[in-house]
C-alpha cells in the first residue's frame, strides 16, 4: 500500500531537505574556511576577499612556523600532560563516586546523594574558589589549580551513577560473598559492564580540559607552563589590537602572519577532530538526558 | 532513607531504633563509606569550602587576617554596589543578553529537532545531526578568535552582508552589533548540542498516536500541533525552568573573550563585573558581594520558576 502524500505536504519536505542542507553547511563552512585558509598562500590570503571554496595557492608555510615556534610546541605538551593527568584524575574520582552510590541499602546514601547535588545550585563562586586555591592551597602555577578543583563533574557523575545502576546486583552480590572488595567489583565488574559509558565520559572530560582556558589564565603565570589554548588566546584574541609583523615579533616572539592564525587553529582543533567519529556513536543514546532529568 | 529503613525491618511494624540501624549499617558498608572518602573531601574542599568563603562579602578581607579573623562590616558591600552606577548598567546589560539568548536561541533546539524529526530519511537525518554537533566541541577561545576573525572589515561575514549594503566594518569594534555578534555565535555553537534532548523526547512518543489521528484525518501540521508539542512539552518546561533559573547567569568566559573597552558599555555583565573587579583590581570582598547578589537572584528565579511549573503543568525539576 502506498501512502498518499498531499501536495502541500511534499512542498514542505522538499523545503526541510533544502533548509536542512544549508544549515549544515552554515554549520561546516567555517571550519572548512580556516582549513583553506591554513593552507592558502600568505599573500593571496590578504589580497583575497569574500568566500573562500578551495585554499588560494598552496603552501604549507603556515605550519612550518606554528611547528618552529617553541610556545606553541610547548604549550601543545603541557596540554597533553594536563588532559592525561587530569582525566585519570577524573574517571578515577568519578567512578569510585557514582559506583559507591549506586549501591543499594545503603543507610547515608541519599543524604550523601543530596550533599552532592546541591552544588550544582549553590555555589560560592569565583573569588573564593581562587582565593581558597592561591592563597589557602598554594596552587598557583600548579596543573594541580586546574585538576583538582574540577575532579568530579557532577552532571558527568549523575549519567555515570545511572548506567552503574543497572547492573544487576544479583552480580555485585555474589561477587562479594565470594570475597570480592568493593573496589575488586568496581574494576572488575562495574566498569568492564560499562565500557560504553566509560568511553563517553573520558571524551567528555579530555574535551573539556583541551578546551578550558579560563582556569589556567588565572592560575598559571609561568609561561612556560601555558597550555595550548592560553597561546591560542594570545594569538588569536589578544594580538588583533597589536600591529601585527615585525612589532609583535619583537616583543613577543610569535610571528603572526594571517596564515599562521588559521594554521594554529587547525592544528589546535584537530585532535578534536579525530575524537569526533567515536563520540557520534554515543550522540543518539541520549547520554545527556539523564543528567538533566538527574 | 525511609525505604532503606523499611527494607531493613523487614516489612514488620515496630520501632525504628536509628542508632542500631545506623551501627548495623556502618559495620555492613565500612569499606563503601571508606571508599567515599577522597570523594568528600573533594565536595568538602572545592565546593563547601569556598561556600564558607563566600562570608567575606560580609567582611573587608585582607589575606593577612584570613576569612574569619577579617572585620566584619555587614551589609557595606552590598549596599556599595547597589548604590554604584554600575550596578544599573551591568544588571540591564546582563538581563539584555540573556534576554535575547533566551528569546532567540531558546526556541532554535527545539525547532531543529522537529525539522529534523520531520526527515524521511534517516541516513540524512544523521547527517545533518552531525554536521550540526560539531561547533559544540570546538574550544570556545577558537571560537571567538574565528569570529573576531570573520567580523572584521575584511571578513566574511561583512563581506556577505556587504552584498545587502552595509558597510564592511570591525563589528565588534561597535557596541550596537556585540549583542547580535554573541546570541548568534552562540545559537551556531549550541543549536545541535542542546537539540539532542528533544530528539530524545521525540523519540519518546508514542507512535500509534499518530497512527490514530491519521484514521481520524488529521493532517501533518495538526499532528505536530496536537501531539509532537505536547508529546515534548515536559522536556521543554524542564529546560526552560533551568533557563529562567539561569537568568542572571551569563557566563564570563565568552564576554571576555569578545569584548573591548569599545564595546564595555554593552557587554559588561554581572559575571565579567565579578571578574574585573575581584581577579583583576583585588577588591575580594565587593566582587564576592556582587556575586553573592547574582546567586541569590538565581536560586529565587530557580524556585519560582519551578514553583510555578509544577502548580501550573505538573512538571517540576523537584
Amino acid at each position: 500500500m502506498k501512502i498518499k502524500v498531499s501536495k502541500p505536504q511534499q512542498v514542505f519536505n522538499i523545503c526541510n531537505i533544502i533548509f536542512m542542507l544549508v544549515l549544515a553547511l552554515v554549520m561546516i563552512y567555517p571550519v572548512w574556511y580556516v582549513l583553506c585558509a591554513s593552507f592558502s598562500d600568505g599573500n593571496r590570503l590578504v589580497a583575497h576577499t569574500g568566500l573562500l571554496l578551495v585554499p588560494d595557492g598552496f603552501s604549507l608555510a603556515a605550519y612550518e612556523g606554528v611547528f618552529k615556534n617553541s610556545m606553541i610546541v610547548k604549550g601543545y605538551a603541557n596540554t597533553v600532560i594536563i588532559v592525561v593527568s587530569g582525566v585519570l584524575v577524573n574517571m578515577v574520582l568519578t567512578s569510585i563516586a557514582a559506583y559507591c552510590l549506586s549501591q543499594k541499602n545503603v543507610f547515608w546514601s541519599g543524604i550523601l546523594m543530596r550533599f552532592i547535588t546541591i552544588t550544582m545550585f549553590i555555589s560560592g563562586g569565583l573569588i573564593p574558589l581562587y582565593l581558597l586555591n592561591t592563597r589557602a592551597l598554594h596552587l598557583t602555577n600548579s596543573y594541580l589549580a586546574l585538576i583538582l578543583p574540577t575532579a568530579i563533574n557532577t552532571y558527568n557523575f549523575i549519567i555515570m551513577r545511572t548506567s552503574f545502576s543497572s547492573v544487576p546486583d544479583s552480580l555485585l552480590e555474589s561477587a562479594r560473598l565470594d570475597g570480592a572488595s568493593h573496589i575488586q567489583v568496581l574494576f572488575k565488574i562495574v566498569i568492564p559492564l560499562s565500557k560504553s559509558i566509560m568511553a563517553v565520559m573520558v571524551l567528555y572530560y579530555a574535551v573539556g580540559h583541551w578546551n578550558s582556558w579560563f582556569p589556567a589564565s588565572i592560575y598559571i603565570k609561568e609561561r612556560t607552563l601555558f597550555p595550548l589554548q592560553l597561546i591560542l588566546r594570545e594569538i588569536l584574541i589578544q594580538n588583533d589590537t597589536f600591529s601585527m609583523g615585525q612589532d609583535a615579533m619583537a616583543t613577543d616572539q610569535y610571528s603572526i602572519g594571517e596564515t599562521i592564525k588559521y594554521a594554529i587553529i587547525v592544528v589546535a582543533t584537530v585532535p578534536i577532530l579525530c575524537v569526533y567519529p567515536f563520540l557520534q556513536r554515543y550522540f543518539t543514546k541520549g547520554v545527556l538526558v539523564g543528567a538533566v532529568k538527574g | 532513607m525511609r525505604n532503606t529503613l523499611k527494607q531493613t525491618a523487614s516489612g514488620s511494624e515496630y520501632r525504628i531504633n536509628y542508632r542500631s540501624v545506623i551501627k548495623k549499617d556502618f559495620k555492613l558498608n565500612k569499606s563503601l563509606y571508606l571508599l567515599m572518602l577522597p570523594v568528600l573531601a573533594y565536595y568538602i574542599i572545592w565546593h563547601y569550602v569556598p561556600m564558607y568563603g563566600a562570608l567575606i562579602a560580609f567582611k573587608n578581607f585582607t589575606p593577612r587576617l584570613g576569612t574569619w579573623g577579617s572585620p566584619w562590616v555587614g551589609f557595606k558591600h552590598f549596599i556599595d554596589f547597589f548604590s554604584s552606577p554600575s550596578f544599573g548598567e551591568v544588571l540591564f546589560n546582563t538581563l539584555r543578553i540573556s534576554l535575547t539568548t533566551l528569546i532567540f536561541s531558546f526556541p532554535m533546539p527545539i525547532i531543529l529537532a522537529l525539522l529534523l524529526n520531520e526527515l524521511k530519511s534517516a541516513r540524512f537525518s544523521k547527517l545533518v545531526q552531525n554536521a550540526t554537533y560539531l561547533p559544540h566541541f570546538i574550544s570556545l577561545v577558537v571560537i571567538c578568535g574565528m569570529v573576531k576573525d570573520f567580523t572584521r572589515d575584511t571578513g566574511i561575514v561583512s563581506y556577505l552582508l556587504s552584498f545587502f549594503g552595509v558597510e564592511p566594518i570591525t563589528m565588534l569594534n561597535y557596541p550596537e552589533y556585540f549583542v547580535p555578534i554573541y546570541v548568534i555565535s552562540g545559537i551556531w555553537q549550541s543549536v545541535g548540542w542542546e537539540s539532542i534532548i528533544f530528539l530524545a523526547a521525540l523519540t519518546g512518543i508514542d507512535g500509534s498516536l499518530y497512527e490514530a489521528a491519521t484514521i481520524d484525518g488529521a493532517g501533518r501540521w495538526k499532528q505536530t500541533w496536537h501531539i509532537t508539542l505536547p508529546g515534548i512539552l515536559p522536556t521543554i518546561i524542564t529546560m526552560l525552568i533551568l533557563r529562567i533559573g539561569g537568568i542572571l547567569n551569563v557566563g564570563y568566559e565568552k564576554i571576555i573573550l569578545l569584548y573591548n573597552d569599545a564595546t564595555l558599555e554593552v557587554a559588561d555583565v554581572i559575571s565579567t563585573y565579578v571578574y574585573r573587579k575581584g581577579l583583576l583590581e583585588q577588591s575580594w570582598s565587593f566582587s564576592t558581594a556582587v556575586n553573592m547578589f547574582n546567586s541569590v537572584i538565581n536560586l529565587l528565579f530557580l524556585c519560582s520558576a519551578n514553583f510555578i511549573s509544577r502548580k501550573v503543568n505538573d512538571t517540576a525539576l523537584w
